[in-house]
């Protein structure tokens, strides 16, 4: 088997507050192979968007530590890196798309300058200096890749003359241009409408196909993940749960948390909503010293209480991580 | 056939901005019958939440009626006697800023109790035990603060003080939308419940249409300020005759192999939701419409009733 394109091992981020200390990720890990789309799912709070932000290393500086684990982008660790080498990785191999591209655009610059700036650096890193012409050219390709209709007068703009559709974009846009290895797209269409999310979706997956990029979908809508990714992992108060390929996962979940997730979203076929997951997301000062999901589990058994379940291999490249599937 | 409780006829709302007129709500009429609920969808700037705001008394219309058990509401919510303001509750998208981050949530369920009820300080917080109860809370949460509650808690809260004032009728904008699906789901049925329970009507807006069509009896699609589509759930799912209204179900996002077999055959969505500002001419949706027709562009379509309680505006299904 060759080297994943990125792949996490045993990672833990634990948070310094003022009431102590906040063990957030504790031993998730995490593969992404060359020219793979993989999704990540879970609701707010588990870790999803701490575990993306741990790979770029930008984790809040004063109150992150990261004890233990590993992330290793083509073989290097990413956390052992100098501030040289991992600029280097920002800049060309992997970008992220953030939720909400109001933030994450400079409201006191255009459009057009922000991207070229991406432009500028990126091609910079990889050797080759553009003039301000050829800078501009890409720009305007770029957003024509993404379908923004009149690049030129676009550019031009300040991000609150643009809708959030593209505004969203833009951002796309921005992260194309120095990501020639992996996009993370980080719940890319939960702030827009659903005819838009749905554009901005299917945006994605042609970019990705095209240029041979691998994309970690995070999101908490489900039926997005499923019509994008090749594989999911699931997410549950920052441990990985359950893996497995798409259709896998969404006909036959395993993990008591999955199928409680998956059961709670409501149907278009109808038949009312099912009942959701009693309790709620441990508290991450104090978290269960087992199987974090064992106080709200319906299947929990006396070894649930104290350890914590590495990944059982159900075939088929389908892991969970629970007693229940001990063999 | 159940009576209708609230009915709303031709109403209008427009805002007079910088940049012009908004036509936020442009002659919308429906009607909700009792103990129904009465789905309100579209995607953000259709004018849903004004067409709910209207309603309540926050904003005044600019035209139209607004009916309430047969009682006009449409003059503005100074001349809306209490006893009516009493039986319209609403509950808002944003639990977080909803309620009041300085008060307990004794206080602040104590409030309408006190406004509407004449009961004494114990029998206050007796009911306030009581509807915390209802939605299933430890009654010491009525010496918290919002902040100490976690999203889903602070949205039952917000339940809690709709029902406070035993309303006959409740506006649901968006209740779930900014919570997570197990979350969601427990929130739902237990409104559910309480419709059957207290003989509630709802009207229900969101946009999340696999989430209408577990709840509504209803459902009326909005676009640019006007209705597009009224039916009720099931032919709304299974027969959807407005091309908005199909793009929008080919756009939902599903997770199961039947739920695909259901949509309509991919309707690429297309293009943004043009500015209220600035409509176009014709029908307003002819500028993202894949069944476009020469006449879409010049003449706004009326509304056609293509089967008893299913009305659709568009020149599809004129003549």
């Amino acid at each position: 088997m060759s080297t994943p394109l990125l792949e996490i091992k045993d990672l833990h981020v634990y948070f310094k507050v003022y009431e102590g200390i906040l063990k957030v990720l504790s031993g998730v890990d995490f593969r992404v192979e060359k020219k793979k789309k993989v999704g990540l799912i879970g609701e707010t709070g588990c870790g999803k968007t701490t575990t993306m932000k741990a790979i770029m290393r930008i984790l809040p500086a004063l109150s992150a530590r990261i004890p233990k684990g590993k992330i290793l982008f083509e073989g290097k660790d990413i956390l052992e890196m100098n501030s040289r080498d991992l600029q280097k990785v920002r800049r060309r191999n992997i970008s992220i798309v953030f939720q909400d591209p109001t933030a994450a655009l400079n409201p006191v610059f255009k459009v057009g300058e922000q991207l070229a700036d991406v432009i500028k650096y990126s091609r910079k890193e990889g050797g080759t200096s553009l003039s301000e012409k050829e800078i501009k050219a890409e720009a305007v390709r770029l957003l024509k890749e993404v379908a923004l209709p009149d690049p030129e007068r676009i550019m031009e703009n300040y991000p609150v003359q643009l809708s959030g559709g593209m505004r969203q974009r833009i951002c796309i846009a921005m992260a194309l241009a120095s990501a020639n290895d992996l996009l993370i797209a980080d719940e890319p269409g939960t702030s827009l409408d659903v005819t838009i999310e749905d554009q901005i979706l299917r945006l994605l997956k042609r970019l990705v196909e095209e240029r041979d990029t691998s994309i970690v979908l995070i999101s908490h809508a489900l039926g997005a993940v499923r019509g994008l990714v090749d594989r999911v992992y699931v997410m549950y108060a920052g441990n990985m749960v359950e893996v497995s390929d798409t259709e896998d996962l969404f006909s036959d979940p395993l993990h008591p948390y999955a199928r409680g997730l998956l059961r709670a979203v409501p149907k278009l076929t109808g038949g009312g909503i099912a009942e959701g997951i009693r309790g709620r997301i441990p508290d991450y000062l104090n978290p269960p010293e087992g199987c974090r999901f064992f106080p709200r589990c319906d299947y929990a058994m006396p070894i649930c209480e104290k350890n914590q379940p590495p990944f059982f291999n159900h075939g088929n490249k389908h892991e969970v991580a629970c007693f229940l599937y001990q063999r | 056939m159940a009576e209708e409780i609230l009915t709303v006829k031709n109403l209008k709302k427009y805002f007079i901005t910088a940049q012009g007129t908004v036509r936020a709500v442009d002659g919308v009429s429906f009607s909700v019958k009792s103990g129904e609920t009465f789905g309100l969808v579209g995607e953000s700037g259709s004018g849903k939440s004004t067409v709910a705001y209207t309603v309540m008394g926050i904003y005044n219309p600019t035209s139209g009626e607004i009916l309430f058990k047969g009682v006009n509401i449409s003059q503005g919510i100074n001349k809306r006697p209490k006893s009516l303001k009493k039986e319209l509750q609403i509950v808002f998208q944003d639990p977080g800023s909803s309620l009041n981050p300085k008060r307990t949530i004794q206080q602040t369920l104590e409030l309408p109790l006190k406004v509407h009820g004449s009961s004494g300080t114990e029998d206050c917080t007796s009911r306030v035990i009581e509807l915390l109860r209802m939605v299933e809370l430890p009654a010491e949460y009525m010496y918290r603060y919002p902040r100490e509650l976690g999203g889903g808690e602070k949205q039952m809260v917000a339940i809690a003080r709709a029902l406070a004032t035993s309303p006959s009728f409740i506006l649901l904008d968006e209740p779930t939308s900014a919570l997570d699906v197990s979350v969601q789901a427990k929130i739902m049925n237990m409104l559910m419940r309480f419709q059957k329970e207290f003989d509630l009507s709802y009207l229900f807006i969101t946009h999340n249409l696999s989430l209408m069509r577990n709840v509504a009896s209803r459902v009326a699609i909005m676009y640019l300020g006007k209705i597009c589509e009224v039916t009720s759930a099931s032919e709304f799912f299974h027969t959807p005759l407005h091309p908005y209204t199909r793009m929008l179900l080919s756009s939902i996002p599903v997770i199961t192999k039947e739920e695909e077999a259901l949509k309509p055959k991919k309707i690429a969505s297309r293009g943004e939701i043009p500015s209220p500002v600035n409509v176009p001419p014709g029908c307003s949706f002819h500028s993202r419409c894949p069944e476009r027709m020469e006449i879409c562009s010049k003449e706004d379509p009326s509304i056609v009733e293509v089967e008893e309680g299913h009305t659709v505006r568009c020149h599809l299904y004129h003549g």
